[in-house]
């Protein structure tokens, strides 16, 4: 087990945390596949190099806290467990802030009587928005990661909670034509047609689409272009729009799509993340 | 580049300012003014509502450029930032024609203006009601002038 190194890099972690601004100007994490969390801040339109207007959505990514290392050896898969936006440590439950810091319990002595290593923390504050990255890194409990991992990174895809509409009928949700105005048709201009057929099966297939609960879920945006990356004021600028309120939690990651090779939505703008 | 208003880097650094509550509507206004502050035009070229105006408008054909010139009058003015638009109605063989225009397009190379108009509203959308000599605005000849 690397628990040793890992005990080694504590203090390090501790005097950086005393200055961020070190942190932030650290070179990039590697990562299998890059991945960071943040918050929506808006939409809002920017000039191409050619003045095509592009309409785009500012995310606030980063920097974030990686709080936890898993190996395949001991967890099954590899990944790191990153933090994003502090909490105030009134409001985050002893297991929120035992994520963070060492605390100090009945079952930690037993375990240090017995000669267990305890595992690194990442000695910061409890963090708001806690989610694991896939793929081997080599981040280290502790290591900050900003919206410079992104360099260089043409496309990402953002994931968040889409925003809730509540009971929506099926033209909103599924989309549906709903009826027409007029030929007699009687206060039934939003409702879908038939659901299903005759005595024969005589009765509704599972999945079948119709009014309900819509939104306020997992929603995946794929592919969507990095226009920019402000590494001054971390801020991912993505092209197109992205699940959820403005304030929202999301996670940014590289795309796993293909990579663009002209046609509809090919990169025109110059990247200006190295000013 | 530090974000322009009150907002500095250094306040942006410290650990106090990340912890107010996300969507802080203050602040995100203020992470949207500097991604547009990119897109923003230096200096506008100066006209107000009622104006007659020629917008000149750079097109790309093929790899040449050209200038076009589109004239008539600014009868609104929307939005802010990098999303401000400005909308110029002319008649073209007695058919109403309006076209909107980004304040801060790259593709307008400049904005003339040829006559000043007296307007007691902001948006003159009244004027789509009108025909023939009705359309015409009186003159504002002191601000003609100071121009």
């Amino acid at each position: 087990m690397a628990a040793e190194d890992q005990k080694d890099e504590t203090p390090e972690s501790q005097s950086e945390s005393d200055v961020p601004a070190a942190i932030a100007a650290s070179e990039p994490v590697e990562m299998e596949r890059k991945g960071l969390l943040g918050r929506k801040i808006g939409m809002t339109q920017i000039f191409d190099d050619d003045g095509t207007v592009v309409p785009v959505t500012v995310i606030e990514a980063g920097p974030c806290t990686v709080l936890l290392s898993r190996s395949a050896g001991r967890d099954g898969y590899d990944a790191i467990q990153v933090g994003y936006r502090d909490k105030p440590r009134r409001l985050a439950s002893r297991s929120v802030r035992g994520q963070v810091v060492k605390l100090e319990s009945k079952r930690a002595k037993k375990r240090s009587h017995a000669g267990i290593e305890m595992v690194a923390k990442a000695d910061c504050e409890p963090q708001r928005f806690v989610r694991e990255f896939r793929g081997e890194t080599k981040a280290q409990v502790g290591q900050k990661i900003t919206v410079a991992v992104f360099e260089g990174c043409d496309a990402v895809d953002v994931i968040g909670v889409s925003k809730g509409r509540g009971t929506a009928g099926v033209m909103k949700r599924h989309g549906f034509s709903g009826q027409r105005a007029t030929h007699g048709v009687k206060k039934v201009h939003r409702h879908q047609g038939g659901t299903g057929m005759c005595q024969s099966p005589g009765r509704l297939f599972k999945g079948k689409k119709m009014a309900g609960r819509f939104g306020n879920e997992r929603s995946t945006m794929r592919n969507l272009r990095l226009v920019d990356i402000d590494n001054d004021q971390n801020l991912l600028v993505v092209r197109g729009a992205v699940p959820g309120p403005n304030g929202g939690y999301v996670v940014v990651r590289q795309t796993n799509k293909v990579k663009r090779s002209g046609g509809v939505g090919t990169p025109t703008s110059k990247k200006k993340g190295a000013k | 580049m530090p974000l322009t208003g009150k907002q500095t880097t250094t306040q942006k650094n410290n650990s106090q300012q990340l912890n107010t509550f996300p969507g802080d509507p203050k602040m995100s206004q203020q992470i949207l003014d500097h991604v547009e502050s990119n897109s923003l035009k230096t200096e506008i070229d100066k006209f107000e509502i009622g104006d007659t105006v020629d917008v000149h408008n750079r097109i790309l054909e093929g790899n040449k450029e050209r200038t076009q010139v589109f004239n008539g009058v600014v009868i609104a003015r929307s939005g802010a930032g990098s999303r401000e638009m400005f909308t110029v109605r002319r008649i073209v063989s007695g058919e109403g024609v309006e076209r909107k225009f980004p304040v801060h397009s790259p593709k307008i190379a400049k904005i003339v203006v040829k006559r000043s108009g007296v307007t007691r509203r902001a948006k003159l959308y009244y004027l789509r009601d009108r025909i023939g000599k009705a359309v015409r605005l009186r003159e504002r000849r002191t601000d003609v002038a100071s121009k």
